[in-house]
């Protein structure tokens, strides 16, 4: 049994949606009903059928939508897929990374076989069908790091590791929330998490460096980020914020619930052999509010979390405008009762 | 979360004297299937079941990591150390199933270098077996010097000839044949990386005359192969599991708190890595740190210790593991 890849948009008309099976695998991302920071980081393992933690890499429904759209996204701005030469190796590693794990989770829809270093490479939702040589980037379409994040969902930043630091030294990155790769590139750990409040006098940036620097072959690690955006938009970047910053503004009581949207990212952190360097894959689920209350301890824990936020931390992740409509509207749906521990619907 | 290392089941497939006192071995996976991929500089940890005791030690994966049918590590003898490489020449033979370690890289290359410049001290010439071939494959540019006791104990000097030719320079310090260091270093190009393993005091040597000569930190790389210093016996208690255990002197303080069934994280057990980097509670004595990880700051605090190599001389001592 595959996959139905739904038909749909994250952009102009939004047809975005998530199907009621795609409702309860939501990777909902707080499991008590207040909210700080923490390195949240445990160890990267398959987890419960049917969870977005069924398989390593996760495959889902919007699979072909979020392709086209990565598609429209370099097409306009080819900035967001970027590699430093020293990175090639690195993005080698990824590719292989990414097909084993899309064949072993889901064989009826890709397929990988090897003879020595003369692979092909089948993705069936894609039509794609290519035999390539392993390491000869001559024998690709695209570099091999742009050529899988080309069919694979989610963002992906590569790490080098020197100097006991991580530099970002390449990735491809269409579907942030309101960060840049062709900012950050060449930045490592410290630069590019200079513009978050809070976390750095905690010192948890360092605790975190130290960790991920420390990740080992066989062994990757997972956490979960979250913000909030309005329309179902993969592409919140800084570049065009001008198309999708002022959406902020058009919130109202009564399109809350169609509107405003959960981003959650699963974000997994894995040594590449090879290189050496460290993949960080950012996958995005998007949920609207009106999908997410049909779950009702998500609509009562949501409430308190967004309610009791801290100002710097609603400020940075730009909900300070809507805030006030959001929690007024979340507030109908709270009845005050207890929530269950963790993080999954009753 | 557990941060020790995963495992593979592996079983000794060769072994092969190299000269008088070095020894090769390699490793085969007993599935059959390939092992993991690595790259140049890696380590594997290799358990060692020793009677009722159980050594760990990390050796530099020395075949190329083109090619995971099999690992290779070489493993020099040491008649007064501590007894692992002895237990590697006299009890490992081909056939005995062992468990090692995945791939653990601290001396990466930097694949920035326009140019790898390499010197390599006596059995430091392992890492550099793997760095060499993994540039090779790729057509990079490295430059290989490698100092030796004689000609007879220039481990793998034929194969690195015979392999790279010009690109090898051996040093024999029975004809007294000296590396000229500042001059080799001061008519590197631009963007020329340096990587040095070997004794400390070579170490030592190659990262001072490098500094005094205006190379910046990032541009040098080394590894250290420090095993833990034998010392005076001493005791401690582990808090949080309240068990109080003793460090025999033959025995570092990682390896007397793994014995006593605790499961401490590692990845390096020579004191760079940081991974099993123990917080002191309380203690009256002195610290012999021997690590490379802390800061002199944090040596001096008395509140932090690396296991893997460091010491105590004293009372008393409580750790938090």
């Amino acid at each position: 049994m595959g996959i139905t890849f739904r038909k749909e948009t994250f952009r102009d008309d939004f047809t975005f949606k998530n199907s009621p099976e795609h409702i309860r695998r939501f990777p909902f991302p707080f499991h008590e009903d207040s909210y700080m920071y923490a390195v949240n980081i445990e160890p990267h393992v398959v987890g419960p059928k049917g969870s977005v933690l069924e398989n390593l890499i996760d495959v889902d429904e919007h699979y072909v939508a979020e392709m086209q759209d990565r598609a429209l996204v370099l097409a306009e701005d080819p900035l967001r897929c970027q590699s430093l030469p020293h990175m090639t190796l690195a993005g080698w590693d990824l590719l292989e990374l990414l097909m084993e794990q899309q064949a072993l989770g889901y064989p009826e829809h890709f397929t990988l076989t090897r003879d020595g270093d003369r692979w092909r490479w089948i993705n069936r939702p894609l039509g794609i069908d290519d035999t390539f040589t392993f390491g000869d980037t001559s024998t690709l379409p695209y570099g091999p790091m742009e050529y899988i994040t080309r069919q694979s969902q989610g963002d992906f930043c590569i790490l080098d590791q020197r100097d006991g630091n991580l530099w970002m030294d390449a990735g491809m990155v269409t579907t942030q929330a309101d960060w840049s790769l062709d900012f950050d590139i060449g930045m490592n750990f410290f630069e590019w998490h200079a513009p978050v409040p809070l976390a750095h006098e905690k010192g948890i940036f360092t605790r975190a460096l130290k960790f991920l620097t420390n990740i080992q072959q066989g062994k990757p690690a997972r956490r979960l980020n979250w913000t909030m955006t309005i329309n179902p938009r993969l592409d919140t970047s800084p570049e065009n914020y001008h198309k999708w910053g002022p959406d902020r503004t058009t919130v109202t009581p009564e399109n809350v619930g169609d509107k405003v949207h959960l981003r959650v990212e699963l974000q997994s952190f894995w040594r590449l052999p090879r290189s050496n360097g460290i993949v960080f894959p950012i996958r995005c689920y998007l949920i609207k509010m009106d999908e997410l209350v049909t779950q009702p301890k998500w609509a009562r824990r949501l409430h308190r979390v967004i309610r009791d936020l801290p100002d710097e931390l609603a400020n940075y992740k730009g909900l300070t405008r809507y805030r006030p409509t959001l929690v007024e509207w979340l507030s109908k749906l709270d009845d005050g009762s207890a929530t269950s521990p963790g993080f999954g619907p009753d | 979360m557990s941060t020790g290392t995963t495992k593979l089941d592996v079983v000794v497939s060769d072994v092969v004297p190299v000269n008088e006192l070095v020894t090769r071995f390699h490793f085969r996976r007993r599935d059959g299937d390939l092992l993991p991929t690595f790259s140049g500089g890696a380590h594997v940890v290799v358990e060692m079941r020793d009677g009722d005791r159980t050594r760990l030690n990390p050796y530099s994966l020395m075949g190329s990591p083109l090619d995971t049918r099999e690992y290779t590590i070489s493993v020099r003898r040491d008649d007064v150390g501590r007894g692992g490489s002895l237990f590697m020449h006299r009890s490992v033979k081909p056939g005995l199933e062992m468990v090692i370690s995945y791939p653990v890289n601290l001396f990466s290359l930097d694949l920035r270098a326009k140019k790898h410049l390499m010197l390599a001290g006596g059995i430091g010439i392992t890492p550099f077996m793997a760095q060499t071939a993994q540039l090779a494959g790729e057509g990079g540019n490295f430059e290989l010097h490698y100092t030796c006791r004689t000609a007879s104990l220039g481990t793998y000097a034929d194969v690195l000839r015979e392999r790279y030719d010009r690109r090898i320079r051996l040093y024999h310090d029975d004809r007294e044949e000296r590396i000229d260091l500042d001059r080799l270093l001061s008519t590197q190009p631009l963007g020329t990386h340096l990587y040095v393993c070997g004794p400390a005091g070579m170490i030592n040597w190659v990262r001072d005359r490098a500094a005094s000569l205006g190379w910046p930190s990032e541009a040098v790389h080394f590894e250290h192969f420090a095993a833990p210093q034998p010392g005076l016996p001493f005791d401690v208690t582990l808090a949080v599991t309240g068990k109080t255990i003793r460090v025999d002197e033959q025995q570092s303080l990682l390896e007397a708190i793994e014995a006593a069934g605790v499961d401490p994280p590692y990845l390096c057990r020579g004191g760079v890595c940081g991974q099993c980097e123990t917080n002191v509670i309380s203690y009256d004595g002195k610290f012999i740190h021997n690590d490379h990880w802390l800061s002199e700051e944090d040596h001096r605090s008395g509140c932090k210790i690396m296991p893997c190599v460091s010491r105590f001389e004293g009372r008393s001592l409580v750790l938090e593991r």
